[in-house]
């Protein structure tokens, strides 16, 4: 059963206190990325009713805002998830062929996770990093100025840390 | 070298911290405002600067903010649109990054004027790492008494919220971000009401961007006609520019709108010129919404003078010859780059972010999206370059909110400009699969008619 812990319910609480009175909804999205960070990286109908309930809104409310919005995974992703900008800028300066070499390296397509659970490759459109292209969002930092050396490195550290996790 | 009056002490070593912000001179706006000035004499200065709202539309600021209503006994909101999406653009990332108290400061004094006792940063979800930022920029001030109740014993109150977003480049459009501050589906709203009338949670709201709320600072402190002369005609103050694309030095610029656009990419000062030695092509000088130059004509007008880094100079020959300012996206195109595969990219772009509400944006989107795939696959047919031109024309100004033009100008000033490409793309069909049309005639001189 998914359910917030109390440091996530205190988050939790200091989100909808933000909003005047009544206006608790408006927490909507910023509640969503908390339980997405706190239940495996995802959103299932348990957790977006889990949400629903918290902020006494309707199950629809929530996931017509889960399915608008492209940073909300609806379904599970590999532990490191790997989003690269395919955008005119980061285009120009070669992210087709980043995107092709993480594929070829992972043997996965986008929008898909390696075997192992380790690795999900989505390409995403402009993340606001043009002048550092090509680039890739992994978690809550931006890996910029990417070449294949620099790719492989990312991949090996993420292996390496999993290890040490394990 | 021209005057910078928003990233001057953005070197300064741990310029982020509060201490040595104020160290530097930051927060005097507050107290300038707060002490000596009325809260109409603070929007009085603004309209006197001829501040232009920085996001993209260049409403001028002080104006926007003489429309808020003020009705007895309801709440007015301030609300910082750092939804910043737009392709090309990154300099609102930049400065929240770097300088995240000049934001809060601007917010307070902003807020101050327009009496908005909770003001919130809408922030696009991908900048995760700056929300911390700027949550820390918020509490130190916080803590020095800048914000919370009875500001510097002004009577006046406010605090900052930041409420982030989650990847949806429509938020950006002003009131689609209201909805999603709402906690809603990012669609944008019909108007009127503006939001100045009805805005967040039905009440009286200014939607401002992060660079425009951030020159609230220096006019404040310097007055706003002293603002009002950097720059030429209407483009008064600085402009931030994010350059990137085909070009030595990528970056975020602060500019004073005298200079040209020539000297922006050659110069060592800003974008340093092309790398490889290769040649201009073509650029596209606002953001991705805005139309795409060949070269020739973005150096010169058709009347042959010099263009500008201007909001004027960018905009003379309207959409014929000309392009727009816009967000401050820089994007340069070198001599190998593909403008059909460009104007597919940024098809795609649009195609993924429509919200879907309006049918010729929704199907339009998609279907420029998919001709231009065929195009550049070279499974495309010469009728198709007139169908994209018809599309784009029925999607233009047919929809509730901007997107839908955003997405019709740079298909339209691609095939404007670059029709031959366009053209040799079907005509040389397996060709095109080889190699790219290239430089061709786009950087030839153009002839300019003597004018009787």
């Amino acid at each position: 059963m998914v359910k917030f812990n109390d440091i996530q319910l205190q988050e939790f609480n200091r989100l909808v206190n933000r909003y005047p009175e009544g206006k608790q909804k408006s927490a909507l999205l910023p509640v969503l990325h908390l339980a997405q960070d706190s239940f495996g990286g995802w959103l299932s109908s348990e957790t977006m009713d889990y949400v629903a309930e918290l902020l006494h809104i309707e199950p629809i409310e929530v996931y017509e805002v889960a399915t608008f919005y492209s940073m909300y995974n609806l379904k599970p992703v590999g532990k490191y998830l790997f989003e690269v900008c395919q955008t005119g800028p980061c285009m120009l300066n070669g992210s087709d062929s980043i995107i092709d070499y993480i594929k070829e390296k992972l043997n996965i397509k986008a929008g898909e996770t390696t075997a192992d659970g380790m690795f999900t490759l989505k390409t995403v459109e402009c993340l606001g990093a043009c002048g550092y292209a090509p680039m890739m969002q992994m978690g809550k930092t931006y890996r910029e100025h990417l070449t294949k050396e620099k790719v492989d490195a990312i991949i090996d550290e993420c292996r390496r840390n999993a290890a040490v996790n394990n | 070298m021209g005057r910078k009056l928003l990233l001057e002490k953005a070197h300064v070593e741990n310029i982020r911290l509060y201490d040595v912000y104020r160290r530097e001179g930051g927060y005097r706006s507050v107290e300038k405002a707060l002490k000596t000035m009325a809260p109409d004499a603070v929007t009085e200065e603004v309209k006197k600067s001829g501040l232009r709202g920085r996001g993209g539309a260049g409403f001028p600021a002080g104006m926007k903010w003489s429309f808020l209503a003020k009705p007895e006994g309801i709440p007015r909101y301030l609300v910082v649109n750092a939804d910043e999406s737009e392709p090309g653009t990154f300099k609102d990332r930049y400065l929240m990054e770097f300088l995240p108290h000049l934001l809060i400061e601007g917010m307070i004094v902003s807020s101050f004027a327009l009496g908005s006792n909770n003001s919130y940063i809408y922030i696009r979800g991908e900048y995760a790492w700056i929300v911390d930022i700027l949550e820390q920029a918020i509490q130190e001030a916080r803590n020095n008494g800048w914000l919370g109740k009875n500001i510097l014993g002004s009577g006046f109150d406010c605090e900052i919220h930041v409420q982030r977003g989650a990847g949806a480049y429509i938020c950006g459009e002003e009131t689609a971000l209201l909805e999603s501050l709402e906690g809603k589906r990012g669609n944008p709203r019909i108007k009127p009401p503006f939001p100045a009338i009805k805005g967040v949670w039905g009440c009286p709201t200014v939607v401002n961007n992060v660079e425009t709320i951030a020159a609230v600072v220096p006019i404040i402190n310097e007055g706003g006609e002293e603002y009002a002369k950097i720059g030429v005609g209407k483009s008064t103050g600085t402009k931030l520019i994010s350059a990137c694309g085909n070009i030595n030095k990528p970056g975020v610029y602060e500019i004073d709108m005298t200079i040209s656009v020539e000297d922006f990419i050659y110069s060592d000062e800003w974008c340093g010129g092309i790398p490889k030695g290769k040649k201009l092509k073509a650029c596209i000088p606002g953001g991705s919404s805005v139309p795409i130059l060949p070269a020739n004509l973005l150096l010169k007008t058709a009347k042959g003078e010099t263009r500008m880094m201007n909001y004027e100079s960018l905009a003379d020959g309207g959409f014929a010859t000309g392009s727009m300012m816009g967000s401050g996206g820089f994007i340069v195109l070198d001599e190998d780059q593909c403008v059909v595969r460009n104007t597919y990219s940024l098809a795609r772009f649009y195609r993924h972010e429509s919200c879907g509400q309006c049918s010729p944006c929704r199907e339009g989107t998609g279907w420029m999206e998919k001709i231009l795939w065929s195009l550049e696959t070279g499974k495309g047919k010469m009728s198709d370059i007139d169908l994209l031109w018809d599309i784009q024309r029925k999607i233009e100004g047919n929809t509730i909110c901007p997107l839908g033009d955003a997405a019709a100008w740079p298909v339209a000033a691609a095939i404007r400009h670059f029709r031959d490409e366009f053209e040799w793309h079907i005509t040389n069909a397996s060709e095109a699969q080889t190699r790219n049309f290239g430089l061709a005639h786009y950087a030839d001189e153009i002839h300019v008619p003597a004018t009787v």
